[in-house]
């Protein structure tokens, strides 16, 4: 591109304006990036959630247990490839800040059913040997320093030993890690042979069954027909797509995405507004050269094309550089300290924001390109 | 430039009005005009009576409002905008009273502008280039930028950009009317010399006897016609 070294020496032509105009434009697109990965981490998992897995929980509410014998049940419905159950243990490590999720599982299960928690084989050996075993994702161990061998203890609250003992102990055996972005690489997972063996009261009782269907397309034909078999039972269940679950628990957060999206229109519109008065100035400062290009022989076209690119290329800089600063920003780990397990930039959200910012350069560059584009040589000359 | 009428210039019955308000005025009035292949014309006159306008109408700039324009043989107020710009960039340099040089571009960028609407090669640009700026003799000032260089060096750059792309007609607006004698007289030499030995058609606007001297033939506009005398 011949024309770039014009495009670019316009910016240096009044630099502190460019300097802020760029400026305003990275702050907007720092924001847009953090708002992204807090709004990917409270829709957390929904787009990763498998399409052809449900949840199935108590009618009343996810605290209220089921039997465990319902296992047996689930999987003899037709279309049910296979069954799992988990366990909320909701423990405490060494503080209550120190927060994450606590689960009781049959590991085989687990591990089948949710093949994006990668486990190295010789690791889940050791698992299946070992009765107190748990594997933990990878960032909380990274964060609590969680190696394999460890023992570690974690306080009971809502599940007391029966031997009297507050603190329930566990053999770190394997590090897990997900298998794409997204994955939610907190969990702390412990086997539920040993969990119902120790626990005081509500033993034979879990928490959730995870069902994995065989067909996706037959997913919410398959919910009822598991609800119909407990209907009018002690323990009614609901059952539902994985995604439709956690749909349900971000919109317990309440309605944060809508709030973001906007705060987020707001300073865009602030942008808009910013960088287009850039423009407009730009151009209209530019009159006389604008002309002698013209006479030069640089068509119509050619100058719109020209101060549309130069919008483009301000709206891309500060774009990229807010995104990039976003990146390291985000990268640097969950602002509120375990309370967004998944925390990341989602890749579709960059994509966006690349467009966005091409988006905003057109945006602000369409008026004066256009006045450039009709200006008339002989008018434009005379304001010498 | 092979054709042999390259360069030169006949107006017929050309008329420009200009809108101010309601009222019309007329600038030129039914003005024939000819210019021969390898002419230097000084055009003289009062101010506003419309001398840039005439030299806008012969470089493409801008439209009659009737009569025709026929340059190096093309009738270019038959052209469309897009096939104007095209023909300007081939055909003519424009050299300006203030040079219009781009501010935030060196000497030799601003020389380069004209070639980048041709299909050359950035060596052969680069070659083109190193030859105008010889011919102006400013090889030494090729990475200054406008506000490094004085009136009289500007000026040379503005020369050099418009016959880089080798242009049979060049027209220049009052091109020493804001340089100092000495200077002046160093710009009227290149541009006789331009004529002199490379055979450009020169049509120069100036309000200065003495830069009509240099021309080989003087006319002068008055009340919208043209004439081979001054006016009382
Ligand atoms: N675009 C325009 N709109 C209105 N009037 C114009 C325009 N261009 C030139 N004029 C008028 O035409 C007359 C001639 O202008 P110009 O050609 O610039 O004169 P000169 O170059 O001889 O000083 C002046 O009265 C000027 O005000
Ligand atoms: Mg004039």
């Amino acid at each position: 591109m011949k024309y770039l070294p014009i495009i670019w020496s316009n910016l240096g032509r009044k630099k502190i304006r460019t300097v802020l105009t760029l400026l305003s434009i990275a702050v907007a697109f720092i924001l847009f990036g953090y708002l992204a990965a807090i709004e990917e981490a409270l829709g957390q998992g929904v787009s990763i959630a498998g399409a052809d897995r449900l949840i199935v929980r108590h009618k009343v509410s996810l605290i209220q247990l089921l039997p465990v014998s319902y296992h047996a049940r689930i999987a003899q419905i037709d279309g049910v490839d296979r069954v799992g159950h988990s366990t909320w243990f909701g423990g405490i490590y060494q503080e209550p800040r120190n927060f994450f999720a606590q689960i009781a599982v049959e590991p085989d299960e687990f591990l089948a059913l949710f093949p994006e928690f990668k486990l190295p084989a010789e690791q889940l050996e050791n698992w299946q040997r070992t009765r107190t075993g748990a594997v933990v994702g990878k960032d909380t161990a990274d964060r609590y320093g969680f190696k394999i061998g460890d023992r570690v203890p974690i306080q009971a609250t809502i599940w007391q030993k029966k031997d009297g003992n507050e603190a329930w102990e566990f053999d770190i055996v394997g590090i897990y890690e997900g298998t794409k972005p997204g994955v939610d690489e907190t969990q702390f997972l412990f086997r539920y042979d040993y969990f119902d063996e120790a626990r005081l009261g509500g033993e034979g009782e879990v928490g959730w069954y995870t069902v994995k269907v065989g067909d996706p397309d037959r997913a919410e034909e398959i919910a009822r027909q598991i609800d119909i078999q407990f209907a009018n039972s002690p323990a009614e269940t609901k059952a539902e797509t994985e995604g439709a679950f956690v749909q349900g628990f971000a919109k317990q957060v309440g309605n944060i995405g809508a709030i973001m999206k906007a705060i987020l229109s707001a300073v865009f519109f602030t942008i808009l507004l910013v960088a287009g008065n850039t423009m407009a100035q730009t151009v209209r400062e530019r009159v006389v050269e604008i002309g002698v290009l013209k006479s030069i022989g640089f068509t119509d076209t050619k100058i719109l094309s020209l101060v549309l690119a130069e919008s483009c290329l301000i709206a891309l800089v500060g774009g990229g550089i807010g995104l990039s600063i976003a990146l390291v920003l985000v990268s640097a780990g969950d602002p509120t300290g375990g309370g967004l397990p998944v925390f990341f930039f989602p890749t579709p959200k960059l994509i966006v924001g690349v467009g966005l910012a091409l988006l905003l350069g057109l945006l602000t560059g369409f008026f004066p390109a256009v006045r450039a584009m009709r200006l008339q040589i002989a008018e434009a000359l005379r304001r010498n | 430039m092979s054709e042999n009428n390259s360069g030169t210039v006949s107006l017929r019955a050309v008329c420009k009005n200009f809108r101010r308000g309601s009222e019309e005025i007329q600038v030129l009035h039914t003005l024939d005009f000819e210019v021969q292949a390898g002419e230097f014309v000084a055009l003289m006159g009062p101010s506003g009576s419309g001398k840039s306008t005439l030299l806008n109408l012969i470089g493409g700039l801008d439209r009659p409002s009737s009569g025709t324009v026929e340059v190096s043989g093309e009738p270019i107020d038959r052209l469309s905008d897009s096939r104007l710009a095209g023909w300007r960039a081939r055909h003519i340099g424009f050299v300006f009273q203030f040079y219009n040089l781009m501010p935030t571009l060196s000497a030799d960028r601003n020389i380069d502008l004209p070639l980048l609407l041709t299909p050359l090669s950035k060596a052969q640009r680069r070659e083109h280039v190193s030859t105008a700026l010889s011919v102006v003799g400013m090889e030494h000032r090729a990475k200054h930028y406008p506000r490094q260089l004085s009136g009289g060096e500007q000026q040379r750059i503005g020369i050099a950009r418009a016959i880089v792309t080798d242009p049979s007609l060049l027209l220049c607006d009052e091109p020493t009317g804001d340089l100092d004698r000495k200077s002046g007289d160093d710009i009227l030499e290149l541009l006789s010399a331009l004529n002199r030995e490379q055979g450009k058609t020169i049509i120069m606007v100036t309000h200065d006897p003495h830069a009509a001297a240099k021309a080989s033939r003087v006319i002068y506009l008055n009340k919208g016609q043209l004439s081979t005398e001054p006016e009382e």
